[in-house]
C-alpha cells in the first residue's frame, strides 16, 4: 500500500511542480477531450438520430424520410445533408469514427517504433543500420502522400474501415517513436545500473523489459498526445480525397467533401459543423501535448525552446528531477512564462 | 584552409544524397509492389478479354521477377524515364511538366502568404510577449494548425466568391483567358507575350488557394519566428546595443530580428512536405489542374505505373532539395561542417 502510494506520489511529481500554464494547458485540454469521449459515446443513446439515419417510421412500415437540406432549426440543430442525413448525428457518428481510428492508429504507431527502437538502440550493429536507414527514408517521405499511397494499397487486402485506416494514419508515426526510443536507449544502456543488471546475471529480457523499458518509455506520452492531434487532422484528410472509411459511415472528412457541392448553392451547414468539430478536438489535443510536454520535459523549453517548435521529437533528453531542479534554479524569469 | 573544408563539405553532402535517393526510391518500390496483381489487371483487367490482358503484363514487363522489375525501375529513375500510365497516352515526364508548374506557382503564392504573416506576426508577437496581441497570435498559432485547409479553402469559397463574388472559386484561369503556354507558369507566360487580360485573369484565380494554403503554413511559422525572436531579444549582443544607447528600433530590427531569422530560414526549407500534403489538398478544393490533383486521379484509376512515377519524382525533388538547403547552410553558416 505505503508502496504504491509512493509511487503514485513520484509519478504525480512533475505535475505538482509545473507552472499554472501548463497546468491550465492540460486542464483545458482533458476538458475538450472527455467532452468529445462523451459525444462520442453517450451522444448516440440521447440523440433522437442515428448517423446513417435517412427516414423516420412515422407509423408502422411507414416511413418518412428526413427533410434534405434543411436549415438548422429545432427538430435538427445542424441542418439535414443533400442525403437526408441530419448533421448534427453524423457530427456525433463522426467523433466516435475519429476517436477509435485516433486510438488504434497511435497505438499501432507507437507499439512498433517503440519495440524496434528498443530493439535496435539495444542490439546496435547490422539491424540498428538498416533500421535507422529504412526510418529515415519513411521520415522524409510526405505524410499525407504516405498516408494515401498506405489506404490505396490496404484497400487491396481489407475492407475500407476503421482497421485500414488506422494502419495507413499509424504508420507514419512508426519513425517518430523509434528515433526518440533508440537515442534514448542507446544512452540508458551505458548506465551503471543496467551494467549492475547484466553483471548480476539478469536475463536480457528482464534488462531490456524493466531496466531499460521503465527509463526510456518516459519520453512517450508527449508525442502520443501530438500524434493523436494529428491522427485526427491526417484521417479527415484522408476522407476528404476519398481513402477513408467506406460511405456512408460518417467521418468529418469525408462529410466535409460531400458538402462541397453545397457550398455552390451558398449551404453553409453541411460543411461548417464537421470542421467545427476538428478544429476543437485537435486543438483540445493540442494543449493537452503542449501542456505535458511542460511537465514532462521542462528542460527542454529552456534550453532548447526553438529546437522543439522546428519538429525535433521531444524528450532526447535526460531529465531527472535533479536536472528539472537545476534548471528551475538557473531560469527563474522563465519559468511558465514561455507558455501562457 | 576554410576554402577546402567547405569544398569537402559540399562533396560529402552531395555524395550522401545518393544513398538517400536510392532509400527512397526501394522505399516507393515496395510499396507499390507489395500490391497484390499488376496494374494492367487493375485498371483495364475488367474491360478486355484475358489474353490480351496477359499480353500486356508480359510487354510492359510485370512477369519478371522482381529484382529484374526493380533494376529497371532504378536505371530508368536514373535516365530519366519515369514509365508510361495505363490510363493516360502522355509519360510520366509529360504529365509531371504539364502540371508541376500550376502546383509550383500556387506554392510560391502560398509560401509568400506564409512568409509574410509568419513573420509579421511572430516577430511582434514576439516583441509584445505577453501582451494581448502575443495571445492572440499564439493562439491563432495553434488554432490554425488545428484546422483542416480543406475546410478553410471551403469556407473562403464560400464567403469570398459565392456570398461575395470576389474571387473565382475553382480553375487556374478564365474560361478563354490562358495565355499562350510556353514555360507552363501562367504568371510567366502571360507576362512573356505581354498578355495582360491573362495576367489578371490568372493572378485573381491565385488569391483564394494561394491564402488558403499560405495561412496554414504561415500558423508554425508564427510560433517559429516568436520563439527565435523571443531567444534573440536576450542575447547579450541585444543587450549590449541597447547599453549602447541604439534606439529601440533599430535593436529590434537590426540586431535581434535578422539573427533571430537564420534558423527560420532552414526550417521554412523543411516545410517542403507538409506544403506539398496541403498543395494537394487545397488543389482538390479549388479544382486546381496541378501534381496533387494527378495524383489523387490517377491514385483513383487504380493506375500503379502512373503513381509510382509521380511519386518517384517528387522524391528526387525532396531529395535535391535537402541537399540545396543544406548547400545554403554550408555557405552560410561556417560552422556547419563535418
Amino acid at each position: 500500500m505505503s508502496r504504491l502510494r509512493r509511487r503514485l506520489e513520484h509519478a504525480w511529481r512533475p505535475f505538482r511542480r509545473s507552472s499554472r500554464t501548463s497546468r491550465v494547458l492540460i486542464f483545458v485540454g482533458l476538458g475538450i477531450a472527455t467532452f468529445f469521449v462523451l459525444v462520442a459515446f453517450v451522444g448516440p443513446t440521447v440523440y433522437r438520430y442515428s448517423g446513417v439515419q435517412y427516414r423516420v417510421e412515422v407509423a408502422p412500415e411507414e416511413f418518412e424520410s428526413l427533410p434534405q437540406l434543411a436549415p438548422p432549426d429545432d427538430e435538427h440543430p445542424f441542418g439535414t445533408t443533400r442525403d437526408n442525413f441530419d448533421v448534427l448525428a453524423r457530427v456525433i457518428g463522426g467523433a466516435q469514427l475519429a476517436l477509435s481510428v485516433m486510438i488504434l492508429a497511435v497505438a499501432f504507431g507507437m507499439v512498433i517504433g517503440v519495440s524496434l527502437g528498443l530493439a535496435s538502440g539495444y542490439r546496435g550493429g547490422r539491424l540498428d543500420r538498416v533500421l535507422v536507414t529504412g526510418m529515415d527514408a519513411v521520415y522524409a517521405f510526405p505524410p499525407l502522400l504516405l498516408a494515401i499511397i498506405v489506404s490505396f494499397l490496404l484497400a487491396a487486402y481489407i475492407e475500407p474501415g476503421v482497421l485500414s485506416a488506422a494502419g495507413a494514419v499509424g504508420l507514419v508515426y512508426i519513425p517518430q517513436y523509434f528515433r526518440v526510443v533508440r537515442n534514448h536507449t542507446l544512452s540508458v544502456k551505458e548506465e551503471p545500473f543496467v551494467e549492475a543488471a547484466r553483471s548480476l546475471g539478469a536475463k536480457e529480457r528482464t534488462i531490456l523489459g524493466r531496466y531499460v523499458f521503465f527509463n526510456v518509455v518516459q519520453s512517450v506520452p508527449v508525442i502520443l498526445t501530438l500524434n493523436a492531434a494529428d491522427a485526427i487532422l491526417t484521417l479527415a484528410a484522408l476522407g476528404f480525397l476519398g481513402y477513408g472509411v467506406q460511405p456512408p459511415t460518417p467521418e468529418w472528412g469525408y462529410d466535409i467533401s460531400q458538402a462541397q457541392s453545397d457550398v455552390a448553392s451558398g449551404v453553409w451547414w453541411t460543411a461548417f459543423w464537421p470542421g467545427v468539430a476538428i478544429v476543437l478536438l485537435v486543438t483540445g489535443l493540442t494543449l493537452l501535448g503542449e501542456g505535458l510536454n511542460d511537465v514532462i520535459n521542462p528542460l527542454l523549453r529552456a534550453r532548447g525552446a526553438a529546437g522543439r517548435e522546428i519538429g525535433e521529437p521531444p524528450g532526447d533528453e535526460d531529465q531527472s528531477d535533479r536536472d528539472a531542479d537545476a534548471q528551475r534554479d538557473a531560469e527563474p524569469i522563465d519559468s511558465g512564462a514561455e507558455n501562457r | 584552409m576554410e576554402g577546402s573544408s567547405l569544398r569537402r563539405y559540399l562533396v560529402v553532402r552531395v555524395l550522401l544524397t545518393l544513398p538517400m535517393l536510392l532509400i527512397l526510391l526501394t522505399l516507393v518500390f515496395l510499396l507499390l509492389r507489395v500490391a497484390p496483381g499488376d496494374p494492367i489487371t487493375a485498371s483495364v483487367g475488367a474491360r478486355l478479354p484475358p489474353e490480351e490482358v496477359q499480353e500486356r503484363r508480359a510487354a510492359l514487363g510485370f512477369d519478371d521477377p522482381l529484382y529484374v522489375q526493380y533494376g529497371r525501375y532504378l536505371a530508368g529513375a536514373v535516365t530519366g524515364d519515369f514509365g508510361n500510365p495505363v490510363t493516360d497516352r502522355r509519360d510520366v515526364v509529360e504529365i509531371v511538366l504539364d502540371t508541376a508548374p500550376a502546383t509550383f506557382e500556387l506554392s510560391v503564392v502560398g509560401f509568400l502568404v506564409a512568409v509574410i504573416v509568419g513573420i509579421s506576426v511572430g516577430a511582434v508577437a514576439g516583441r509584445l510577449r505577453d501582451t494581448p496581441f502575443d495571445v492572440t497570435g499564439r493562439l491563432f498559432g495553434i488554432v490554425i494548425y488545428a484546422t483542416p485547409i480543406f475546410w478553410i479553402g471551403l469556407l473562403a469559397q464560400l464567403y469570398f466568391s459565392v456570398n461575395l463574388g470576389w474571387f473565382p472559386s475553382s480553375g487556374r484561369v478564365g474560361g478563354f483567358d490562358a495565355p499562350q503556354d510556353i514555360t507552363g507558369f501562367y504568371v510567366l507566360d502571360s507576362i512573356i507575350t505581354g498578355d495582360w487580360t491573362a495576367l489578371g485573369s490568372t493572378l485573381h484565380h491565385l488569391v483564394l488557394p494561394g491564402v488558403t494554403l499560405g495561412l496554414v503554413i504561415g500558423g508554425i511559422f508564427v510560433r517559429l519566428v516568436r520563439v527565435n525572436m523571443l531567444q534573440t531579444l536576450r542575447a547579450d549582443y541585444v543587450e549590449a546595443a541597447r547599453a549602447r544607447g541604439v534606439r529601440e528600433r533599430n535593436v529590434v530590427f537590426r540586431h535581434a530580428f535578422r539573427n533571430a531569422l537564420v534558423p527560420i530560414v532552414t526550417v521554412m526549407g523543411l516545410q517542403l512536405a507538409l506544403l506539398l500534403g496541403g498543395a494537394i489538398l487545397t488543389e482538390t478544393v479549388f479544382s486546381w489542374p496541378g501534381l496533387g490533383t494527378a495524383i489523387v486521379e490517377f491514385i483513383g484509376s487504380r493506375d500503379y505505373p502512373a503513381v509510382q512515377g509521380i511519386v518517384t519524382f517528387i522524391a528526387v525533388v525532396i531529395a535535391v532539395i535537402s541537399l540545396l538547403i543544406d548547400v545554403v547552410n554550408g555557405l552560410v553558416d561556417p560552422r556547419v561542417r563535418y
